[in-house]
């Protein structure tokens, strides 16, 4: 499949006035058409600094030291805010945690939706109505023609988020960012949305990049997943593979420390033990530890890794770790 | 220990209409036991949670626990008795007073309750904050000086250090990353084997839920739909409601296969429910009889109970459930 964006050796840096402290520190990712791209980790590893970046949006402070972006074969990190505002919405669009804050309250839906189509393709209000009322229909809104008239706050938490995938798809765009898209939802709800991006994405070929803490939507997203840890991103793969045999031991430790569901028989049968713990927490910005930053809530570091930053390891075609000792194959399957 | 019968907790609109926020639920919870309740939001068990601790006033009904009907108590009677009952929220970022610090705040029950002799409170604070997991300095601190997981360890401490014998957690661990979650988790688990207590924990997440509780009572708008023992709730739902949370539910094992069975449309409105069965409007099996005649919960083996005309007739879509049948 071909690589829609390619994220290179991104270095973000934040400068708090007193200090400069690093980001994200070399994050390389590949979404490629029509695939789903996870990426992992805890709050303050780094996951939506990677997303706000290829939006072009990192909040005031924040800054791309070195890295490339590339949409296509054009370099974001270079060009010029206009053009990034031309993309924005347009070839590459964004869906965010919070439908209740990032609608506006005072448009109406119509609004909104028209809004981006009228701005990047140059069509007039009747055309851009009938774009939002096929919008609405995409995203399984019932009675699409009333909820056009409609205002944010009357409708409830998944339209609202079916109504912020409207607009990110008005455009078609190639690259969809869904950062934590359903954190905010009912678990019925939430299986509804991720059925209608899984849906939307077979039809248009979009590829998605979905921020997410939650192992159980990896599982049901993802055809690729990346894990950040403290800025780096400490293990690539395909989804099956990575699900199935976890190399590093944040990824195993984030899967075990998931309570799983046990329906039927195992239900029955599965014994009650505590679950999977990594110990502390993600260092705050500033304090990463300098060799293997996930050394201090590691069980199984030792002295190299507290010395020596870890290499890259390969264990498959496309699956890498950032890791001295990765788990082998067979033992990697989660204790839980 | 607990007792819970008939209760309804219902709020007047100003446009003359009633929110059923809860609408007659009844179960008991034993010395030890951790009872769970889940739902989605508006399902009404943040409130059921609430009545419990007399947060807000119940319209109808009986709490009994240890032997006294907390739904009539008066504020003097009942600040007697808060020690036994505690709660830990879901937000230990606005559960805590930003300008109290640590120690003070999880000494504070004791301080208003009266409990232990002045000079031992801070002993029993000490203590508490080793149980929780807390150094003991930290006493010092104020809640911004700790991370999200530490501050649900400092809300935990509040309230187990009256000693309770029971304690309402509502979604306690939704609020934290998934590292910490566990680690809250695993410490209420070992709390709770400690000191016999009782929960009633209050989550939307039914993995969490079978992980802690002994018992399971799943909400839909105000009412039980199904209540089971664990094992038996997981292994043999009979609710259309309870497959469709666990059809929803996102399991790092099942991925993709599992979720054909998914609802349409969201909770209705707790405001004038419909007269039937609540939940017809989304069920794929819903007839006529299940719009016009309302289901009771009944038993279908022991302690397994069901509101559902055709609870056991069904099939489940689940082809897990369907096995173990």
């Amino acid at each position: 499949m071909d690589p829609v964006l390619q994220i290179k050796d991104l270095k973000v840096e934040v400068d708090t006035g007193t200090a400069v402290h690093s980001v994200l520190d070399g994050v390389t990712l590949t979404l490629r058409r029509g695939q789903t791209l996870a990426v992992v980790g805890e709050s303050g590893c780094g996951k939506s600094m990677t997303a706000l970046s290829a939006m072009g949006l990192l909040p005031d402070r924040f800054r791309i030291a070195a890295g490339q972006i590339l949409l296509g074969e054009e370099d974001l990190v270079q060009v010029r805010p206009q053009r990034l505002r031309a993309l924005r919405g347009n070839a590459m669009s964004m869906i965010f945690q919070e439908p209740m804050t990032s609608l506006n309250p005072v448009l109406t839906v119509e609004r909104q939706i028209a809004e981006v189509v009228e701005l990047h393709q140059d069509k007039t209000g009747a055309q851009a109505r009938e774009i939002a009322l096929e919008m609405l229909r995409a995203v399984q809104i019932p009675s699409p023609e009333t909820r056009l008239a409609a205002y944010p706050h009357e409708l409830s938490g998944g339209m609202r988020q079916r109504v912020m995938i409207a607009i990110a798809l008005a455009c078609r765009p190639r690259v969809i960012i869904a950062d934590e898209p359903t954190t905010a939802l009912d678990v019925t709800v939430q299986a509804q949305i991720f059925r209608l991006l899984r849906e939307l994405q077979m039809q248009t070929d979009t590829a998605i990049m979905l921020i997410t803490h939650d192992m159980g939507a990896v599982a049901e997203m993802a055809d690729e997943v990346a894990v950040l840890y403290a800025g780096k991103c400490i293990e690539a793969g395909p989804a099956a593979q990575l699900l199935a045999a976890p190399a590093h031991p944040y990824t195993s430790g984030l899967m075990a420390c998931t309570p799983k569901l046990r329906l039927g028989r195992a239900a029955l049968t599965a014994p009650a033990r505590g679950l999977g713990e990594i110990p502390g927490m993600v260092p705050p910005l500033g304090q990463f530890p300098p060799a293997c930053r996930f050394a201090p809530r590691c069980a199984r570091a030792t002295e190299k890794c507290h010395a020596t930053p870890p290499e890259t390891v390969r264990l498959g075609p496309d699956h890498e770790t950032l890791c001295w000792h990765p788990n082998e194959a067979r033992e990697a399957a989660p204790a839980c | 220990m607990l007792t819970v019968e008939n209760l309804k907790v219902h709020f007047p609109l100003s446009s003359g209409a009633t929110v059923h926020a809860v609408d007659g639920v009844s179960f008991s919870v034993r010395e030890g036991e951790s009872f769970g309740i889940v739902g989605e939001s508006g399902s009404g068990k943040s409130t059921t949670a609430k009545a419990l601790m007399r947060l807000v006033d119940p319209t109808e009904g009986r709490i009994e626990l240890l032997g006294n009907d907390l739904a009539t108590m008066d504020a003097g009677a009942l600040r007697r008795v808060r020690a036994q009952f505690q709660m830990v929220f879901q937000d230990p970022f606005s559960s805590l007073n930003p300008r109290m610090r640590a120690g003070a705040a999880v000494r504070e029950p004791l301080d208003l309750m009266g409990i232990g002799a002045p000079a031992d409170r801070e002993k029993r604070v000490e203590a508490m904050f080793r149980a929780v997991g807390l150094h003991p300095d930290a006493r010092r601190l104020f809640p911004h000086q700790f991370s999200g997981g530490q501050r649900q360890r400092l809300c935990i401490a509040r309230a187990m250090v009256t000693e309770p014998r029971l304690v309402v957690c509502d979604e306690p661990v939704s609020a934290l990353d998934v590292a910490i979650q566990a680690q809250i988790l695993n410490l209420l688990h070992g709390l709770q084997r400690d000191k016999r207590l009782a929960y009633v924990f209050i989550s939307h997440d039914l993995a969490v839920v079978q992980h802690i509780c002994t018992r399971v009572a799943v909400m839909y708008l105000g009412e039980f739909v199904e209540v089971a023992d664990t094992a038996t709730l997981f292994a043999r739902a009979k609710h259309p409601y309870t497959w469709s949370l666990m059809a929803a539910a996102p399991s790092a094992e099942t991925g993709r296969a599992q979720s054909d069975y998914v609802l349409t449309g969201d909770p209705p409105s707790p405001v004038d429910p419909p007269p039937g069965c609540r939940f017809a409007g989304r069920c794929p099996f819903a007839t006529d009889r299940c719009r016009a005649e309302k289901p009771v919960l009944r038993s279908m083996t022991q302690g397994h109970a069901v509101a559902c005309h055709y609870a056991g007739e069904l099939t489940p879509p689940l082809p897990e459930l369907a096995e173990a049948v």
